[in-house]
């Protein structure tokens, strides 16, 4: 019985199987996931000299679309397309301007009319950036930002090239990723690109408040107690924990969720010895991880951000010339 | 007016009454015997069926005019072989008032297509607080009591209000749902939603309900009609209920026994419904559960919504979906899934949903009132909007092929759909 | 008329003699991904230069992104010293319509600006479209239309030079 599909479609590739916009990290082959951190290699070399500009977007319009707000994010957004040479519009789409009655589909349709290439879009709420996708025109790319708890590709993508920069090779690592992993669009987007490059094991670790149900059938093994579920780990991926998950039914405080699932150098002993530590940030430093692990040798935070950079230039140039 | 309907495949559920016979229609009832006839209908290769019995469809009025109208509604209604409609209370303002259900069962006989049988609001303004004048509704026409989808919170009132109903035998329409378990969810709590991020409803929202309105109807002695079951194990409570001899009866909706939340697919907003889509294990106990019985009918839980209300994020998008014009081929589609014999196929949505109602209509015997479908079960058409009577186009299953289609529609003996 | 092909083994010295007169203490020497990498990594050590070589990938300054997209995976570039004032030798296999050398020239500077560019290149096929000449040419070589020149390294490392079809487009 026919049925007008749209599952078995993949939105994010065109008809040749190349990648016209970046929605998930589930979904993506593992051939275009290796595309994309091989082309960040080249624009890591690009932020690294003295001009940090290529020509290679100029002339096209990268709009952010931000539903929801975020400085951090949106400003390295704009730092990977301004290194393109493409002119950026900033777009803080503030809530009070959704009540005043503009539905998102309006929005979009009126920015396409100004000549937008790709629009770079955060959103609240889970699968808002695909039904965008499903309504612009065919020159049209869009990049998820962020859309709600379900996905934060090019995060997942920086996490998986910073764990390739110092691991190098998939197919060894146990990866372990901490906390809130019921809310976290970053642990999502993250799990999906380490089962596809073939990481043999993925565990999650949290109070089973935090752990979302079914979530094994994502190809993880789920731990409630931290030190057994760091035992034998190469990287640790901290998530951050929201304030307003604390102190409600879900967890009784910061305190608490900090001796059981904080991250100290006494539990960090327990996994390998050249283990990362790694946080998508900002830090609640004494919530999800002390100073000095934060600060100290095992951690990767900062360089996470620089690599974020290059591996944003690498998405949007790769989807940006996908028509 | 006599009306003679020629040469069709006859089939009255209630008696299992399958064969090619002639039925003779007069004074708006079904007729033994013959006469000289006024009209007559060729039924060559059509099955000749009771009309459809629709337990849950909105009708959009009053109020949510933008959405629907009666008019509209009443116009799907008959394309799609559906003779009787029970409407739920939530209706704008909620039918909790004798003035507004006067007015809605007028408003539909002046249309004089299908049958209209208002669900009265169990409390005022449905906020699960006071009782409403329950006497005074059913007098105005109200065939039983409901909430609707809003679950009555402080289960004193709930109880109260069995209670009370149970003292002059009204029936009581109730969904089964916790509403702190569910109140932030959208979709069925399992792989689908933790993999699309989307907020979950964990089935024993509905059981852990079920439990308590069980227990309040065995000590209120209430009879109980529950809506729209959506998980397996509430099929297990009410089998076990009734093998307890509860006075208590239920339904699901026709998406629900062909769906599951995989079908959400890439947040299509279609599949966004209340109850929402659950797991295939739960699909198929409600398909079986309707098969042997233990789910006495099933409903089309019509429910036209704005196009511009689905075309958000799955979240944020209005549920329901619209279905008198689906219940018949989807029904069809069940039952050939199943191995059943049509008659037994079509009881779920006539014989079986009249007796619940307790009306006359929903069987093919002479004295019976003459509500008839007549349909061609091999034809198939394809779902999309122009082919639709209704305002709300909002149906997971756009451009789906499906076998079921109507040819006449008869309400009293009058003929009100012919298909062109 | 592939018989006339150049022998690429026997260009390397012959060009390498020709750069050898001409080396300063300034000079320094850039590799185009891929096949004037190849033939850089073969000249440099021919010509005692001070800095190792360098070997860029122009993905990044092509001209035709918006027709092609970032189809060729891009090799890095890495330059292992100032580009600053130096006299800089860029090395590419076959030079045609002079596109390639016009984005890699925009690509240099903006690592920094040197004294002087000059072109090596092994072969050159004419066709330019733009006003790019080289100073250093191994060959000149004439390509029958519908075919494309190419420098092919094998396991090895012998380099030849071979006619492609070019695929209609």
């Amino acid at each position: 019985m026919p049925k007008a599909s749209n599952v078995s479609n993949n939105p994010q590739l065109n008809a040749n199987g190349e990648l016209q916009h970046l929605l998930s990290t589930e979904g993506l082959p593992r051939e275009i996931l290796l595309q994309i951190l091989d082309a960040a290699e080249s624009f890591a070399g690009v932020t690294e000299r003295e001009v940090k500009k290529v020509p290679l977007m100029r002339g096209k319009s990268v709009f952010n679309l931000f539903f929801e707000a975020s400085t951090r994010t949106r400003t390295t957004f704009e730092i990977a397309a301004k290194r393109l040479s493409a002119d950026v519009i900033n777009l803080n789409v503030s809530v009070s301007s959704q009540t005043k009655g503009e539905s998102l589909l309006d929005t979009v349709a009126n920015l396409s009319a100004m000549q937008a290439d790709v629009f770079v879009v955060r959103h609240a709420s889970s699968g808002a950036p695909y039904l965008i996708a499903r309504h612009v025109k065919p020159h049209e790319h869009v990049i998820n930002a962020g859309d709600g708890r379900h996905a934060h590709p090019t995060q997942g993508l920086l996490d998986l090239y910073t764990i390739r920069h110092y691991k190098k090779d998939f197919t060894r690592l146990t990866v372990a990723i901490v906390g809130d992993v019921l809310h976290s669009r970053v642990a999502r987007s993250l799990i999906h690109g380490l089962t596809t490059l073939g990481v043999p094991e993925v565990r999650v670790i949290g109070p089973q408040t935090l752990i979302p149900a079914g979530v094994e059938a994502l190809g993880v093994r789920v731990f409630h107690d931290m030190r057994a579920g760091l035992k034998g780990c190469d990287v640790v991926v901290m998530l951050r924990l929201q304030n307003e998950r604390m102190n409600g039914p879900l967890l009784p405080s910061a305190q608490e969720f900090f001796r059981n699932y904080g991250l100290t150098a006494e539990k960090l002993s327990l996994a390998r010895r050249d283990a990362i530590v790694m946080h998508p940030g900002p830090m609640n430093r004494g919530v999800e991880i002390d100073s000095p692990v934060a600060d100290g040798p095992h951690s990767v935070i900062l360089p996470q951000v620089t690599f974020g950079i290059a591996v944003r230039m690498a998405v949007m140039s790769i989807v940006a010339g996908n028509s | 007016m006599k009306l003679l309907i020629k040469g069709g495949r006859v089939v009255d559920p209630g008696s299992g009454r399958d064969e090619v016979a002639d039925v003779f229609v007069a004074d708006g009832k079904i007729a033994s015997g013959k006469g000289k006839a006024d009209q007559t209908l060729d039924a060559k290769g059509l099955v000749v069926a009771p009309g459809l019995i629709d337990l849950a469809a909105r009708l959009r009025e009053p109020g949510h005019g933008y959405k629907a109208t009666l008019d509209t509604e009443m116009d799907a209604a008959v394309a799609g072989g559906v003779t009787s409609v029970a409407c739920p209370p939530d209706t704008a303002p909620p039918l909790d008032e004798p003035g507004l259900v006067d007015m809605l069962r007028r408003r539909a006989k002046a249309l004089s297509r299908a049958r209209v049988y208002p669900v009265g609001a169990l409390t005022v303004k449905l906020a699960g607080e006071r009782l409403t004048e329950m006497s005074v509704l059913a007098h105005a026409g109200c065939v039983a009591f409901s909430q609707a989808n809003v679950p009555i919170t402080d289960t004193q009132v709930l109880w109260r209000a069995l209670q009370y109903a149970a003292t002059f035998g009204f029936p009581i329409w109730l969904r089964a749902e916790d509403k702190w378990l569910s109140r932030e969810g959208v979709a069925h709590d399992g792989e689908v939603s933790t993999r699309l991020g989307l907020a979950g409803i964990p089935a024993f929202t509905e059981t852990i309900a079920l439990a308590t309105m069980l227990q309040l109807a065995r000590s209120t002695g209430a009879r109980v009609h529950f809506c729209r079951l959506s998980t397996a194990a509430a099929v297990d409570m009410i089998r076990a209920a009734k093998k307890e001899k509860l006075p208590v009866t239920c339904d699901v909706g026709i998406q629900y026994v062909h769906l599951s939340e995989m079908d959400l697919g890439y947040y299509d907003s279609h599949c966004r419904l209340d109850p929402p889509l659950r797991s295939q294990r739960d699909r198929e106990a409600l398909a079986a559960g309707l098969a042997d019985g233990t789910i006495d009918c099933a409903v089309s839980d019509h429910t036209p919504v704005d196009e511009d209300q689905k075309q958000l994020p799955f979240a944020e998008a209005e549920p329901g979906a619209t279905g008198l014009e689906l219940l018949l081929p989807l029904v069809l589609k069940w039952g050939a899934a199943r191995k059943l014999p049509l008659a037994k196929t079509l009881a779920r949505v006539t014989s079986d949903p009249a007796r619940i109602l307790g009306v006359q209509s929903g069987r093919i015997e002479p004295g019976a009132p003459a509500d008839l479908v007549l349909f061609d079960p091999a034809q198939a058409w394809r779902v999309e909007a122009a082919a639709l009577k209704s305002e709300g186009k909002n149906t997971p299953f756009l451009g789906y092929e499906l076998a079921g289609c109507v040819r006449a529609t008869i309400v009293a003996g009058r003929v009100v759909y012919e298909r062109a | 008329m592939t018989s006339k092909l150049p022998d690429a083994e026997a260009l390397l010295p012959k060009l390498a003699a020709e750069l050898k007169a001409r080396v300063t203490p300034t000079s320094a020497m850039i590799g185009l991904h891929t096949g004037g990498a190849w033939v850089a990594e073969r000249l440099h050590p021919l010509l005692g230069l001070k800095d190792p070589l360098g070997l860029m990938d122009i993905a990044f300054y092509r001209d035709d992104y918006a027709k092609e997209g970032l189809k060729h995976d891009p090799k890095k570039t890495r330059i292992p010293f100032e580009v600053e004032g130096r006299d800089l030798l860029l090395v590419d296999d076959v030079l045609y319509t002079g596109r390639t050398v016009r984005a890699a020239m925009n690509e240099l500077f903006d690592y920094g600006r040197p004294r002087s560019i000059a072109l090596v290149v092994l072969a050159d096929r004419g066709g330019r479209q733009l006003p790019i000449a080289a100073q250093y040419a191994g060959a000149q070589v004439e390509v029958p239309a519908g075919k494309r020149l190419r420098l092919k390294r094998a396991a090895n490392g012998k380099l030849t030079l071979e006619l492609e079809e070019v695929e209609r487009a």
